[in-house]
């Protein structure tokens, strides 16, 4: 059999933080870390922590900086974080928009403004209806997390909107059109859409299928790629039980890859499923939206 | 012993702009002009570009839409990923691939990547988008310090030029280093102004600013004829949303690339 491919850390220029672990107030069918009110394989993480990688970080050039979970606005210490992250670099919080408190925005608002890097919010809600959010995302989740939008557009974020395909892709433009007037009826003039792949791990696994054992990406795939398209080419992830090569792959244990980010710069070999849906649709994990890339 | 340098970032086949820009720099005297690159999209008649770099030596870095031009392939290479970003840059690369001549090609097809030089003790490093990677991206808003200052370590860098946002913003770094983006003259800069931009380095061995710098910055606006090239684009048949842009200087496509705070301080 021949050698993995593999994807070399070219440059440490994202670093996310695994902020909330896999504790999410919501329990969605789809979720790729199985995350829910009482999964704890992965904690919280403290201030202190965060500020001590944070300032590791800096000192390897890290360019921008992302804060995910399960929720990270369970995590009581993430407005401090942000705070003091937001000195040294961008910030991009994952969210599913339904815990946000005006205080908190308050102080998120005082800190981009203070700033002279962006703040940027993702909303996750999957579709433009409660039909097709609620039975993904639990019940009321689309009124929730469209109120949310609607606080982050009062205080002046242009959140993303970020969906996972659970629809067949020729439906896409349709669906995108029908998301579009349905912000711009919650007063969110100039909504901005991601797309995110399925990615078939924890209950996405279950809801639907696993990864085939064919879909790998092979060596011969690797010929003449643009490996900068995967994340773990310029990505890290901090969790509570170490550094990880992305936060997609947090529950696989071969991607745990050290204590400190000097350790985690390390070549990784590209055999998870989840690998080839980063191959296939390019840049998942950036802000900007990504579009499978035609063979 | 001081010097004025004028750099020119992206053109988009704006040769009025560059016209006047080029004029501005010579009635300041300023005769050392370089661009760096990224020739040709959005504007009308992409060859009438070529000669006024040409006749005024004009050293050019390649932008990664001259690497695609020059090279005939697919598409421009400018690095979007949403679909709606592609789907504008694809009309406008169409267009220019088919109305740049086979001459023209060549010549930019033969540009470098990058170019470097040095001034006294310090070395200038011009590129396109960031000394890595052509089409990189390096939004003031979204570009740490703590990643400038390993990117002029690992270049040996006094200064890094790039372009390719749209957008001019300069940071000084330590040891008075510089990380200068010098803005475009294809468009203007999504503030509802419309003329371009341009950058002038002045360079002086006594010191000339804050902290006893070697180097201070000065972003160029340029006032041109906007309306005759709105009126040519027109003629053209290119898409009314790039008009739009040139009359009112709000950017109405290739938006969704643009990080909040860039993406909040335009209309769209």
């Amino acid at each position: 059999m021949s050698a993995p491919p593999i994807a070399p850390l070219a440059s440490l220029d994202e670093l996310w933080f695994q902020v909330s672990g896999t504790l999410c107030n919501l329990k969605c069918e789809h979720c790729f870390i199985s995350c829910n009110p009482t999964n704890d394989s992965f904690g919280y993480l403290s201030y202190d922590y965060v500020m001590h990688m944070l300032e590791e970080s800096v000192e390897l050039g890290v360019k921008e900086y992302y804060f995910t979970g399960g929720e990270p606005f369970l995590n009581r210490e993430l407005v401090p974080m942000v705070e003091q992250v937001l000195k040294v670099g961008p910030v991009t919080i994952l969210t599913n928009g339904t815990v946000l408190k005006t205080d908190w925005l308050n102080r998120l608002q005082t800190a981009e403004q203070n700033s002279r890097y962006s703040l940027e919010f993702r909303v996750s809600i999957d579709g433009p209806t409660p039909e097709m959010n609620d039975p993904i995302r639990g019940e009321r989740t689309f009124e929730r997390a469209i109120k949310g939008v609607a606080i982050l557009c009062e205080f002046g974020f242009l959140p993303i909107i970020t969906m996972t395909r659970t629809w067949d892709e020729s439906r896409e433009e349709e669906i995108l059109d029908s998301f579009r007037g349905v912000l711009k009826q919650h007063h969110y003039a100039r909504p901005r859409l991601k797309v995110l792949p399925r990615l078939k791990l924890g209950e996405e696994a279950d809801r639907t299928e696993g990864y085939g054992q064919f879909e790998r990406i092979t060596p011969e795939m690797m010929e003449g790629f643009d490996v900068s398209q995967l994340l773990c080419n310029h990505s890290r992830v901090v969790t509570d039980r170490g550094i990880y090569v992305c936060p997609i792959l947090i529950e696989s244990e071969s991607a745990r890859l050290g204590e400190t980010l000097r350790d985690a710069q390390v070549d990784f070999p590209l055999l998870e499923g989840a690998c080839y849906t980063c191959y296939q649709y390019g840049s998942i994990c950036a802000n900007p939206s990504s579009k499978k890339v035609e063979a | 012993m001081q010097t004025t340098i004028a750099f020119l970032g992206g053109i988009y086949n704006n040769y009025l702009a560059l016209e006047a820009a080029i004029a501005d720099a010579h009635s300041r005297g300023v005769t050392q002009i370089y661009c760096l690159g990224d020739l040709g999209a959005f504007g009308p008649y992409p060859d009438r570009v070529f000669p006024l770099l040409i006749e005024n030596e004009i050293q050019t870095v390649q932008g990664n839409y001259d690497h695609s031009i020059g090279n005939a392939l697919e598409d421009c290479q400018c690095g979007y990923t949403d679909p709606r970003d592609n789907h504008f840059a694809a009309i406008s690369y169409a267009y220019t691939l088919q109305n740049t001549s086979q001459e023209n090609r060549q010549w930019m097809k033969e540009l470098p990547a990058e170019i470097r030089f040095t001034w006294e003790d310090k070395t200038i490093l011009l590129c396109h988008g960031s000394p890595r990677k052509t089409n990189e991206f390096l939004w003031e808003s979204t570009t740490s310090t703590a990643f400038l200052e390993r990117l002029v370590n690992e270049q040996n860098a006094d200064i890094i030029l790039g372009t390719h946002t749209g957008l001019h913003w300069h940071r000084l770094l330590s040891s008075n280093r510089h990380f200068i983006n010098v803005g475009v003259l294809g468009r203007p800069e999504n503030d509802g102004t419309t003329n371009a931009w341009y950058t002038l380095l002045h360079l002086n061995t006594e010191g000339c600013g804050q902290e006893n710098d070697y180097a201070s910055v000065e972003f160029i606006p340029v006032n041109y004829d906007y309306e005759r090239l709105a009126r040519e684009m027109d003629s053209e048949n290119i898409p009314k949303e790039f008009i739009e842009t040139i009359r009112t200087g709000w950017w109405t496509t290739c938006l969704e690339v643009l990080p909040a705070k860039e993406r909040r301080a335009g209309k769209y």
